[in-house]
């Protein structure tokens, strides 16, 4: 995080200077994986070397693995679950996910499962983070969501993550949206819920994230998945 | 002035649940339903409401079967395998004229099969699944808000009928988020004359069985419960019919199923081939008298699935051997692409396009 970030003050994310390893956090839905394959994807486009990690042992479907193709294309490497996408439902953890962490020569983005109990699983990968101490970690937070409506709730599901993987955050990402009937004014209307999570929890606002055609200049443009139902 | 808020079909089945007055679920975890436990557990202890882990499919329905008796909402939710498990169960529920809800997030079979999505229970669901004479009233959500919408009925049928439903989603209904405006808190007052709350020594017992002694007074239950059933048959029924009043082709789909179609359809029609969809939202009752109506007018029926084919019998039962009915279907935790039902058409239609 930049040293100019205060509490409360929205930091355009052209500003914010990326450290080598970016976590992504959340409540369950709070669109962590998004925002993980366009963070990474950013990344990328700015020249960095950049390889992403599916760290969610909790949720077996929409995944990181289905961004696949797109990140392999951008020269992105991915690491998946071993079994993601599959029908194995065992939360088994990527070998290769220490490789990540550990090697420092290129950026790492690692999306974390949700809640306190996907958080559990990016303990393991704490010392090695702590020890280089060079990340953002980023709380994703959507408060059309109906379990974090409030500033007070999302940060309730802050502290749990924090105290589950060991690892506090470091910035907040307001990524409220109601899916595709997201309007820009949906997104603006949570603003002030944000600055008061970041407010409560003593945290910088990274960025506001929004899907691209909604983005206003100073928020991050999202490019979501087609669907095809 | 509700609000829309963005849900998992699994979280909107629960809070629309706790908003039908639902105060008792009992469940065992199985991917791909478990948020559904998952929420409960962190929110009925905030309302006063029971959240019950139990030690296995089995107890929980027989849980459900308990709290049945004494007349409050309850409901279960499970995939596929733990639905299986709970079968007797249901059984029990049925031949004792009780109301509860069943949810089956689906996902591939038969066995273990897969935690990807699937329809493959239907036989289950409409043709029984427990022994003995019996229906659920089976309703198939297709949208996150249906998951939210279909449950608050599926309390109010099965209270109305005493029987006991069932919403019939897939792996992708109960993972994927939409906005949803959930439905009001409903105060339920469907009297329940019949329910063990209690005699305070002034009325005599009731009795909550399905165990009969005499076979006579058996099959008199049995008829006066299907007696019941031919009312849902007559009063029941739910589809939606999409482009269906000039079409050529009708796909019969539901759930997952139906919003491919339904993109089929659009995309087949920009080709100038007029496709329609009925889509059942209860699968029991079936939906057989728009089907026959279809019969009449068009080519052939396309059965959509997420299954080797089983809703298609049911088609064929409804439109009486008139029209040809042809599957188109992926298994295994597949989805069709439109690409594939269009596919699946152009070929009814002569194979050109």
């Amino acid at each position: 995080m930049g040293q100019t970030a205060r509490p409360g003050r929205l930091v355009p994310y052209r500003m914010l200077a990326p450290k080598r390893v970016s976590l992504f956090c959340g409540h369950y839905g709070s669109g962590k994986t998004n925002l993980a394959v366009n963070y990474a994807l950013w990344l990328r486009r700015a020249g960095h070397p950049v390889a992403i990690a599916d760290l969610d042992i909790v949720n077996p479907y929409f995944r990181t693995k289905d961004s696949e193709a797109e990140l392999t294309a951008a020269g992105i490497d991915v690491v998946s679950l071993p079994f993601a996408g599959s029908n194995v439902d065992l939360p088994a953890l990527p070998a290769q996910a220490y490789a990540l962490v550990q090697n420092t020569d290129r950026y790492a983005v690692l999306d974390v499962g949700g809640d306190d109990r996907g958080a559990y699983a990016l303990g393991r990968y704490v010392p090695y983070i702590r020890q280089e101490n060079d990340y953002h970690m980023f709380f994703v937070v959507n408060f059309y969501r109906p379990l974090t409506p409030t500033p007070e709730e999302a940060l309730t599901v802050l502290r749990e993550i924090e105290a589950a993987c060991g690892l506090p955050a470091t910035a907040i990402i307001n990524n409220s949206n109601l899916g595709a009937e997201t309007t820009a004014a949906h997104v603006a209307a949570t603003r002030p819920k944000a600055k008061q999570l970041a407010a409560l929890s003593g945290l910088p606002m990274a960025f506001t994230a929004a899907e691209q055609s909604l983005a206003r200049a100073d928020w991050f443009p999202l490019t979501l998945q087609k669907k095809y139902y | 002035m509700a609000e829309k808020v963005l849900m998992k079909g699994n979280e909107a089945i629960a809070e629309a649940a706790i908003r039908a007055g639902c105060r008792h679920y009992f469940g065992y975890p199985i991917t791909p339903q478990t948020e559904v436990a998952a929420y409960m557990a962190k929110r009925m202890p905030k309302i006063g409401g029971v959240f019950l882990q139990a030690e296995s499919e089995v107890a929980a329905i027989n849980m459900v079967y308990g709290v049945a008796a004494s007349g409050k909402r309850v409901m279960t939710s499970s995939s596929s395998p733990g639905v299986s498990l709970k079968q007797e169960g249901i059984s029990y529920i049925a031949g004792s004229d009780l109301p509860a809800l069943i949810v089956n997030v689906q996902r591939g079979g038969p066995g273990l099969g897969g935690i990807q999505p699937s329809q493959s229970d239907y036989f289950q669901a409409t043709k029984g699944g427990g022994h003995g004479d019996y229906h659920l009233i089976v309703l198939t959500p297709a949208s996150v808000q249906e998951m939210a919408d279909l449950t608050s009925l599926a309390f109010d049928l099965a209270d109305k009928y005493r029987m006991p439903a069932m919403l019939l989603a897939d792996g992708t209904m109960g993972q994927m988020m939409e906005p949803v405006l959930l439905p009001e808190e409903q105060v339920h007052t469907v009297a329940k004359p019949w329910a063990v709350t209690g005699t305070q020594n002034k009325r005599p017992h009731n009795i909550v069985n399905s165990l009969y002694l005499v076979p006579e007074e058996l099959e008199r239950t049995n008829e006066e419960r299907f007696a019941r059933y031919r009312q849902v048959e007559e009063n029941e029924v739910r589809y939606e019919s999409y482009c269906m009043e000039d079409a050529d082709y009708c796909l019969v789909a539901f759930g997952i199923a139906a919003r491919v179609s339904k993109n089929a359809v659009d995309a087949l029609r920009r080709q100038g081939i007029k496709a329609g969809l009925i889509r059942p939202i209860t699968v029991w009752p079936f939906p057989k008298a728009p089907i026959a109506r279809a019969a009449e007018q068009v080519k052939a029926f396309i059965s959509v699935e997420l299954s080797m084919g089983q809703m298609i019998e049911d088609i064929r039962l409804a439109e009486n051997c008139r029209k040809p009915v042809v599957l188109c279907s992926r298994a295994g935790g597949m989805i069709p692409t439109p690409e594939q039902i269009m596919q699946t058409v152009m070929e009814q239609n002569g194979g050109n396009d």
